[in-house]
């Protein structure tokens, strides 16, 4: 009921708190993808298909850790209906060094190739070893049984704490650890050190009357996206290709396979297709460039699919790590140092995002001494890859628990112990540079005065509450606006739709032009259709994107108010664009009957010829969001069993363009944060194989688990933006973590230190405290 | 393989005779689909049992019920009468996935797939449910209980399928319940699962009752030790803490991704004595 009341009272706040009356930003319209997805004629990855289409699988690895020692296809090659089986001498090594930010993420190549097809060693289970493609799904699977792969068993590691130890075997032999000085010279698992902070830790601490200290260790938890990867490439004998994939980001997937596969970029041309969930699993390649060299080598299109067994045993997962946290603060409740030490599973090649975590970990705080650092650590899981705020859950779960000891100890209400010390604009961020306009404070303020916060808890319930906060990022982005000669638009935008974005940019633009929305047709064109676009993560497709389309709306109005002036014989200065129309201004004002778009589209040809509106650009200025979260829980005392009986969510959107799916991203990000919480983890034998990879056994929360998930949009704007947006999309997954095990804390005396709070692990630490 | 669609027992019994072990039996199929389409089975002939008028019916028989194998959950739940008299076996077969899968699965095949976790199956031992079993030799009638040997295996020979369930008459005065854990709310397996029959007379004492274990060792459990630390007691605290003790006694659970030995055992006399209160307030009521 509470979340109900919540979306009229958002409702009303839509009309009446814009200072300039907006007649589409702001509303929440019909998504124009909405139709296509509730009949079924959507086109999700594997729904393509074209003549002579081949099947491609892959084999995997049985071995945590092995070296191979040799591959022979010949009796798979040998086997009828069986067109190509491509190995590691399919794919050219990549050279040392080969390193390129993509998204929240760096990619190297020289590890990206080893990835998608394992060269000296196989470093997980799952390892991509060989594929096939045949004639038939039954030939493929057949062929994979009758490759010979020879095997040297290694000793594995999974464990992050182990990973780190001086025997660990070691999952690349020759890795030296950044970011140390000196740096060691012996080779270890440990790839990269990072440090952020500012003031002297130990003077902070001295200042300190209460010092709290924790460890904490989480598991490795997988996106959860309900496709599975799945593509189609076609390769043609000219060495052209097209790829058809489910993908975050068409442009950059492309950009992966043509470097695998040693081709001009151009010479590929991707097509995204609707997105069954990503989360940033999907902003890196696994499949496609296998299939594309598969295609290569048959002359034939080859569809792959990955079965839900291989997406969990390769593909994701968000790492496990092994934190320690200590602050101190005085007995008045000012926080006088933090300092946090993130060690974070990277996977069997570097790159886990232990630097966004360092960074975020204690960026709702107003500190003068604070310190975080963090390992970035090899271990044989597959590699991770980026989900929603890559990082920041895990380094926020640590620190806000802390947080919430010290509320505890200094007999602080916890909200009011975070405002105490919370971030404004204009103080400099825990990692280094100065806010500038930011919802902290003012989503701390919203929480406490919420119903929520404010109704009494039920007996034995438990109530917790913790803050998060994600940068957001802007990036390169293109948009083209094609007028039609009826004056409607069709709006190509290149990042990957995953969260309504084409109803949000389609919204931006006919706010933009005055026109009606159902005038503008949003489509995600392939990566021939526009210039490059990044893919769609970090938040920023709202941003980026409404940059990129209100820039060329403005394109289009000038071209549509030249148009005007060459008809009317006017200089370009007296036409200006008003209400979706071109009317005389200044001195002539009221000289000529206005023109529409309608009546300019009808006679572009007689005034210039085709009307295109184009903007490209590098966006900058991404406004960072803050949430808080207010979750109660009850605790079955005999079972162990953790039930969220109510949740809200509270966070700043700048400006909510579409508030049904800002409320979605909202409510996504909580329950898959109740899931990370409670029962979410990769279950692994003594031999490094995982027993659960499967949605029976790797417990997402059904929606019987979740209360109604109750959202606060907080605005305060981003001036970067020209309707005031930040990211909304990564913020949510922050706080639930901490939350959710602060609210258990609150019910049960207990605090817990490592996730996931299952219901063993719960009933075990109650009969424990006795 | 081949798909066959029998019309009576006897033609089904032919068809798995002659296929000699390298049939299966198609009831609602939210097992069998699974496992084949997971390659994990590869019979050469699926037999569909669902044309068989005798499996797809409840009907009222010496005072009880026969309720044929290949009745849904949803089908069960619309059924007032057995609901009314055997709400314990009902839930646990309710319980089972999803309204999706409601409108498929059956009791008939929960219990020959033969899972240690199968929800109805510990309900139905509770109700001292039996089976009526049609095979080349002709029908036998075996208690629930003894139809699993172990984890997928049954004492079905070649040729017999289960044609129905039977539940007994019910005495006045009788209740039933079952309950499971799951880490979930729903679409979840079984960590522990406990169904409770009593039987009380016209004073409160308790004249009969029978305890079936789920999912805590290699087939579901009648635990009769617990049965009878029940019986001749009012149903008091003593007596269902005495029932707990003999129910965790009972349990031989593994270790593994689903459960810990310690959790399972534990937990599993925690449900005994919440089923047990549910059965004895309903055995209260009528
Ligand atoms: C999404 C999902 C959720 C599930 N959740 C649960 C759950 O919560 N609890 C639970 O216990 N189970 C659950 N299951 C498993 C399954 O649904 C149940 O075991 C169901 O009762 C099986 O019945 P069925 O009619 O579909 O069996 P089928 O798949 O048709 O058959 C199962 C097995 O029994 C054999 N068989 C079937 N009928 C007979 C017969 N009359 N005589 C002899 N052999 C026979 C078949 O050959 C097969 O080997 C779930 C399955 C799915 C897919």
């Amino acid at each position: 009921m509470a979340a109900v009341e919540k979306i009229i009272e958002n409702r009303i706040d839509d009309k009446t708190t814009d200072s300039k009356a907006l007649k589409w930003v702001g509303t929440r319209a019909p998504r124009p993808d909405g139709v296509d997805k509730v009949t079924g004629r959507a086109k999700f990855g594997a729904d393509t298909h074209l003549p002579n289409m081949l099947i491609g699988k892959v084999l995997r690895s049985p071995h945590a850790h092995a070296r191979i020692l040799s591959i022979d296809p010949s009796a798979a090659l040998a086997l009828p209906g069986v067109k190509a089986v491509v190995t590691r001498d399919d794919f050219p090594d990549q050279p040392a060094g080969a390193v390129q930010p993509a998204g929240e993420m760096i990619i190297n190549y020289r590890d990206m190739t080893r990835n998608i097809m394992a060269r000296e060693k196989a470093l997980y289970e799952g390892h991509a070893v060989a594929a096939v493609a045949a004639v038939s799904d039954r030939v493929a699977g057949q062929a994979l049984t009758l490759i010979k792969v020879d095997y040297e068993v290694l000793p594995h590691v999974i464990d992050v704490d182990e990973a780190m130890g001086a025997d660990a075997p070691l999952i690349q032999e020759d890795l030296i650890t950044e970011g140390m000085d000196p740096a060691p010279e012996k080779p270890s698992n440990i790839a990269k050190r990072v440090e952020f902070g500012h003031g002297d830790i130990e003077t902070g601490f001295s200042q300190a009357q209460v010092v709290i200290e924790r460890e904490f260790k989480t598991r490795p938890v997988h996106q959860g996206y309900i496709e599975p990867h799945a593509c189609l490439a076609s390769f043609s004998e000219d060495g052209q290709a097209d790829l058809w994939c489910s993908t975050q980001g068409h442009y950059v997937a492309r950009g992966h396979c043509a470097t695998l596969l040693g081709m001009d970029v151009s010479k590929l041309r991707v097509t995204s297709s609707e997105i069954g969930g990503g989360f940033g699993g999907k902003t890196v390649v696994y499949l496609e460039p296998v299939a594309l060299a598969l295609s290569r080598k048959a002359c034939q299109p080859v569809k792959m699919v990955m079965t839900r067994d291989e997406v969990f045993r390769a593909s994701g997962p968000a790492c496990g790590t092994s934190m320690q946290v200590r602050i101190g603060a005085t007995r008045e409740g000012k926080i006088t140092a933090g300092d946090a030490t993130l060690k974070f599973q990277a996977g069997a090649f570097a790159g886990s995002p232990v630097p966004a975590a360092a960074m975020c970990a204690f960026a709702p705080y107003d500190l003068e001494h604070v310190r975080s650092v963090g390992y970035d650590v090899l271990v044989n899981r597959p590699k991770v890859a980026a989900y929603r705020a890559p990082g920041a859950p895990l380094g926020e779960y640590a620190v806000e628990s802390v947080i919430d000891e010290l509320a505890k100890a200094l007999e602080l209400d916890p909200i009011e112990f975070r405002l105490l010390n919370a971030v404004r604009e204009g103080v400099d961020s825990s990692y280094g540079p100065k806010f500038g306009p930011i919802g902290c404070i003012q989503t701390l303020e919203a929480a406490r005065d919420h119903d929520h916060y404010q109704t009494p808890l039920g007996s034995g319930q438990g109530r917790g509450v913790a803050t998060g906060y994600w940068f957001n990022i802007g990036g390169q982005t293109s948009a083209t606006l094609n007028l039609s000669e009826d004056g409607s638009v069709a709006l190509v935008v290149g990042t990957p739709d995953i969260g309504g974005s084409r109803a949000s940019l389609a919204m931006m633009t006919a706010e933009t032009l005055g026109i009606e929305l159902d005038k503008v047709r949003p489509l995600v064109g392939d990566t021939s259709a526009l210039g490059y676009n990044m893919l769609t993560g970090g938040s920023r497709v709202t941003f980026a994107g409404g940059i990129a389309v209100v820039g060329a709306a403005e394109d289009l109005i000038r071209q549509l108010c030249e148009r005007a002036a060459l008809t009317w014989d006017l200089p370009l200065d007296d036409v200006e664009w008003i209400e979706g129309e071109a009317r005389p201004a200044n001195g002539r004002a009221g000289s000529e009957a206005p023109m529409s778009m309608a009546e300019i589209a009808k006679d572009m040809a007689k005034s210039g010829g085709p009307i295109v509106g184009r903007h490209s650009t590098n966006a900058q200025g991404a406004g960072p969001s803050f949430g808080t979260h207010v979750v109660d829980v009850d605790v079955d005392r005999e079972t162990g069993r953790v039930s969220v009986t109510r949740y809200t969510v509270v966070q700043d959107a700048g400006k909510a363009i579409h508030p049904g799916y800002v409320e979605g991203q909202y409510q996504g990000g909580a329950v898959q944060g109740i899931g990370w919480a409670l029962n979410e983890e990769y279950i692994y034998d003594e031999k490094g194989k995982i027993e659960n990879a499967g949605f029976l056994d790797y417990r997402v929360p059904v929606c019987s688990d979740v209360p109604m998930i109750d959202t606060v949009i907080v605005e305060v704007p981003n001036p970067e933006h020209p309707y005031g947006v930040r990211g909304v999309g990564e913020t949510p997954i922050v706080p639930p973590l901490a939350a959710i095990s602060n609210a258990v804390e609150n019910a049960l005396g207990i605090r817990f230190t490592e996730l996931p709070m299952s219901p063993p692990r719960v009933l075990a630490a109650i009969e424990q405290a006795g | 393989m081949r798909y066959e669609v029998p019309e009576t027992v006897d033609a089904a019994v032919a068809l798995l005779a002659a296929a000699n072990g390298s049939a299966r039996i198609l009831a609602g199929g939210t097992d069998l689909l699974v496992q084949l389409r997971a390659g994990l089975v590869e019979p050469d002939v699926v037999v569909d049992i669902k044309k068989i008028s005798q499996t797809r019916q409840v009907t009222a028989q010496d005072g009880g019920f026969r309720v044929g194998a290949a009745v849904t959950g949803a089908e069960l739940d619309e059924h007032p009468d057995l609901k009314k008299n055997w709400p314990g076996v009902v839930e646990a077969a309710e319980l089972i996935g999803s309204t999706q899968v409601q409108g498929r699965a059956t009791m008939g095949g929960n219990l020959c797939n033969a899972s240690p976790a199968a929800d109805s199956v510990p309900a139905l031992i509770a109700a001292a449910a039996t089976c009526q079993i049609a095979g080349p030799d002709g029908e036998r009638t075996v208690p629930v209980e003894s139809i699993c040997t172990g984890p997928g295996k049954t004492i079905l020979g070649t040729g017999e399928f289960v044609v129905s369930l039977i539940l007994p008459a019910r005495p006045p005065h009788s209740g039933d319940a079952y309950l499971r854990f799951i880490p979930r709310t729903e679409m979840d397996i079984a960590v522990v699962g406990v169904g409770v029959s009593l039987t009380l007379d016209g004073a409160g004492q308790c004249i009969a009752a029978r305890v079936g274990l789920g999912a805590v060792a290699a087939t579901a459990l009648l635990v009769t030790e617990a049965a009878d630390a029940l019986v001749g007691t009012a149903v008091d605290e003593g007596a269902v803490e005495k029932m707990q003790q003999a129910v965790r006694a009972a349990c031989r659970p593994i270790d593994d991704k689903r459960g810990t030995i310690a959790y399972r055992t534990q937990v599993s006399g925690v449900l005994a004595g919440r089923a047990c209160r549910i059965a004895l307030e309903r055995a209260g009521e009528h």
